[in-house]
C-alpha cells in the first residue's frame, strides 16, 4: 500500500470506509480515544511554526503488515497471528486469541486495538444491516487489527480461480480504505510485482515508511514532497535527514 | 479449641486472636473477590488499561512478586544442592513465600487476559518463539515443584502426621526434595529470564529492546540476576516480618547472615552489569532508533530520576549495606538493605513495563497517562491479603521453621 501525503485532505472516510467494511462495532460513546475500536487511524502531524508558516498534514494509519520479523507475530504466545509470506499479509485469529495483549505492546504503531466491550451493532440505528457476512464480529477480550481486507482477496481469487486463472490483474483486489478515499490518495497493489503502480511509487525519492529505523520493513510506504513529514516519519537524529533537491520526473 | 493442630512445642495465639489478625486479609481478598467477579464478568473495560497501555499494574505486581518470589528457588539450590546446612532453619518459610507469590501472580494472570477460559490455548496452540509461552510453561511448571515441596510441610501437621500413609508420603518426599530443588532451579532459571526476555525482544520498542546474547536479548540474564539478588531479602524481610509481629526467634542469625551475605553479592553483580547495560543502551540501542537518551524522559512523569533511584539509591547503595559485615550484622541496616534491595527491584519492573508503555515510539504520537482502578488495585492487593493469610494460617499450624522449639522454650 502507498499513501500520498500530500494528497491526503484528512477527511476521515479510509476510517469509516474500514469500519464499515469490517464490522467493526461501535460504543455508545465514543469519546475515549484509547479505547475506540479503529483499525485505520488518522493522526494529524504540523510543522511546529506559527502562523502563517504553519503546515499541517494528515497520517492514515492501517496495519504496517510487517515484513521481517514481524513484531506482534513472533511474540503471541498462542499463535494467534501469523505473517502469510504467500500473501504478506499479517492475520489474527479471533477465536484463538487469548487477550493477552502482549502483540499491542510489541507493536509500535498501535495498530492492535483491543475489545474491551461486548460488540455492539444498535439495530434502532440500522447497524445490523450493514454487516458484512464475509467478516466475523468479534467478542469481547480479544485484540483485533486491519488484516488489507482480506477478505477481499479471497473473494478475487475465488472468483479469478473460477476464470481458471492463477494470477490476479492490478485492481482487482484493493482495500475498502483505497476504494473510498475521495481523494485517491491510497494505492494498492503487489510491491513485488513490477507492473503494478505501487511498485514503481515506491521508487520516489519522496517515499518513506513510518519508523523505517527500527527494521520492522512495514510494507506500507507514504509519499511526500514535504521534508519535514518525511523526516517526522522515521526518527531522525542532527545530521542523519538528507532533504531531497533533484526529482526525475517521468 | 485448634490446639490438637498445633506443632508440639510450640506456642500460639489464641483462636480469638488470631481470628481478629485474619480479618483485614480476608476484606482484602474480599475486595480482590468481587473485583475479579467484575472483570470476568464485565470484561476488562473495569481497569483503566487501554490500547497504549496493554500491560499495566497487575502485570506489574506479577513481575514484581514473581522476581521477590525467587528466594524460593535459590533459597532451596544453595540448601539443598550446594548444602548450606543453615538454611535448612529458613527454606520452609522462603518456599511458601515463593508458593503464594508463584500462585498469586498465576491467579492474578488468569484475570488479566481478555479470554481467560482460553488460557490454555497457550500450551495447545503454543507458539516456541514466544517468550511469554516461555514463560507460562516454566511458571505453570514451577508452581507443581513449589506445591510439591510445600505438601511435606502440610504433612507434618500433628493431626495429618498421624496418618501413616501420609506420613510415609511425606517422609518420602522429603528424601527426594534435592531433585526437585533442582528442578525448580531449571525451571526458574528460565522463566526468570524469559520474563526479562518478554520485554528485551521487543525490538520496535527501544526504551526495552535490548541486543541478544545467543537467542537471548540480555535483559534474560539480568532479570535472573536480579530476582536472585531480591530473593533472598524478600525471604529474610518476610521473616523478621513474623519475628515481629509473633513477638518470637523463629530462625537463627546465621541464616539470615548467610542469605545477606548472598543477596548482596549477587545485587553487587547486577549493578555493575547493569550500569553497563545502561550505557550500552544509550550509546548503542538508543542512536540506532534514531533517539537521544533524554527523549524516552522528555514528556510525562517518568523522569530520568527513575534510573537514578533505581540504579543509584536501589542499587549500589542496599549492596554496600549487604556487603558490608559490621552493617549486616545490626538489625536496623540488614532490614533497611533488603527493603531497599527489594523496592529496586520493583522499581526495575515498573519501569519496565510502564514506562515502556508510556513512551511514545512514533514521533508525532501522544504520551499517555494511566492511573489504575479500584478494581485493579483490589486484585492486586488481593495477593497481599492471600499472603498473609496462607502465611499466617501455615504459620499457625505446620512447622515451618524448625529451631522455633529450641529458640523459643516453652515455659509451663
Amino acid at each position: 500500500m502507498v499513501i500520498d501525503l500530500d494528497k491526503c485532505t484528512g477527511c476521515g472516510t479510509c476510517m469509516v470506509a474500514c469500519s464499515a467494511e469490517n464490522n467493526v462495532s461501535v460504543r455508545p460513546d465514543e469519546s475515549d480515544p484509547q479505547r475506540r475500536l479503529t483499525w485505520m487511524r488518522l493522526y494529524k502531524v504540523t510543522n511546529g511554526k506559527p502562523f502563517p508558516e504553519t503546515e499541517v498534514s494528515y497520517f492514515p494509519r492501517p496495519c504496517m503488515q510487517c515484513d521481517h520479523h514481524t513484531p506482534c507475530v513472533s511474540v503471541c504466545p498462542a499463535t494467534a497471528t501469523e505473517m502469510d509470506y504467500e500473501t504478506g499479509i499479517v492475520s489474527q485469529i479471533y477465536t484463538r486469541c487469548i487477550g493477552c495483549r502482549y502483540c499491542m505492546a510489541a507493536c509500535p504503531y498501535h495498530a492492535r486495538v483491543f475489545n474491551w466491550w461486548d460488540g455492539y451493532f444498535p439495530k434502532s440505528k440500522g447497524m445490523t444491516r450493514y454487516l458484512s457476512p464475509e467478516v466475523s464480529p468479534r467478542m469481547r477480550g480479544v485484540v483485533e487489527k486491519c488484516t488489507f481486507c482480506h477478505h477481499r482477496l479471497m473473494r478475487a481469487r475465488t472468483k479469478a480461480y473460477a476464470e481458471d486463472r492463477r494470477e490476479l490483474e492490478e485492481g482487482e483486489y484493493i482495500t475498502a480504505c483505497t476504494e473510498a478515499c475521495p481523494a485517491q490518495a491510497i494505492t494498492f497493489g503487489d510491491l513485488n510485482n513490477p507492473d503494478h503502480q505501487v511498485a514503481n511509487l515506491i521508487k520516489s525519492p519522496y517515499a518513506f515508511r513510518l519508523l523505517e529505523k527500527l527494521g520492522t520493513e512495514p510494507k506500507v510506504y507514504y509519499l511526500s514532497s514535504k521534508d519535514w513529514v518525511r523526516k517526522l516519519g522515521d526518527n531522525f537524529l542532527p545530521g542523519q535527514f538528507e532533504p531531497v533537491t533533484k526529482v526525475k520526473m517521468g | 479449641m485448634d490446639s490438637a493442630l498445633i506443632p508440639e512445642g510450640v506456642k500460639r495465639c489464641s483462636p480469638k486472636a488470631f481470628f481478629f489478625w485474619t480479618l483485614p486479609w480476608l476484606a482484602l481478598l474480599l475486595w480482590g473477590g468481587v473485583s475479579a467477579a467484575l472483570c470476568l464478568l464485565k470484561g476488562l473495560n473495569q481497569t483503566n488499561m487501554s490500547d497504549y497501555f496493554a500491560f499495566a499494574l497487575w502485570i506489574v505486581f506479577d513481575l514484581a512478586i514473581i522476581a521477590l518470589g525467587a528466594g524460593a528457588f535459590f533459597t532451596g539450590f544453595l540448601t539443598y544442592i550446594i548444602g548450606r546446612k543453615e538454611l535448612k532453619d529458613i527454606i520452609n518459610a522462603a518456599v511458601i513465600i515463593g508458593f503464594i507469590c508463584y500462585s498469586g501472580a498465576v491467579a492474578m494472570l488468569g484475570i488479566d487476559i481478555g479470554q481467560p477460559i482460553r488460557g490454555w490455548f497457550i500450551f495447545w496452540h503454543v507458539n516456541v518463539h514466544s517468550m511469554l509461552a516461555e514463560v507460562s510453561f516454566c511458571i505453570t511448571c514451577y508452581l507443581g515443584v513449589l506445591l510439591i515441596e510445600y505438601i511435606p510441610l502440610i504433612l507434618e501437621n500433628p493431626q495429618i502426621e498421624k496418618v501413616k500413609p501420609l506420613r510415609l508420603f511425606g517422609q518420602n518426599l522429603h528424601g527426594i526434595m534435592a531433585i526437585f530443588a533442582a528442578t525448580g532451579t531449571f525451571l526458574s532459571f528460565f522463566h526468570q529470564g524469559s520474563l526479562g526476555g518478554l520485554y528485551g525482544v521487543m525490538y520496535a520498542r527501544p526504551f526495552a529492546f535490548r541486543e541478544g546474547f545467543y537467542v537471548w536479548p540480555w535483559t534474560f540474564f539480568l532479570f535472573i540476576l536480579s530476582a536472585i539478588a531480591a530473593g533472598p531479602s524478600f525471604t529474610i524481610l518476610c521473616t523478621k516480618l513474623a519475628q515481629a509481629i509473633t513477638r518470637k526467634r523463629l530462625v537463627p542469625d546465621k541464616a539470615f547472615q548467610t542469605l545477606a551475605k548472598i543477596s548482596g553479592s549477587l545485587l553487587g553483580v547486577y549493578i555493575i552489569l547493569k550500569i553497563a547495560d545502561t550505557l550500552g543502551w544509550i550509546y548503542g540501542i538508543t542512536p540506532a532508533a534514531g533517539l537521544a537518551f533524554m527523549d524516552y524522559f522528555k514528556e510525562g512523569p517518568y523522569g530520568v530520576w527513575l534510573l537514578v533511584l533505581e540504579i543509584g539509591v536501589f542499587g549500589i547503595i542496599p549492596a554496600i549495606i549487604l556487603l558490608t559485615p559490621s552493617a549486616r550484622k545490626s538489625e536496623g541496616w540488614l532490614i533497611t538493605g533488603c527493603l531497599m534491595n527489594c523496592t529496586g527491584i520493583v522499581l526495575n519492573r515498573f519501569t519496565f513495563t510502564i514506562v515502556t508503555l508510556a513512551i511514545p515510539v512514533m514521533p508525532f504520537d501522544e504520551f499517555m497517562s494511566y492511573l489504575p482502578t479500584w478494581q485493579e488495585w483490589g486484585i492486586s492487593l488481593a495477593v497481599i491479603g492471600y499472603g498473609f493469610l496462607l502465611f499466617s494460617l501455615s504459620y499457625r499450624y505446620l512447622p515451618v521453621f524448625p529451631k522455633e522449639r529450641e529458640l523459643n522454650p516453652v515455659v509451663e
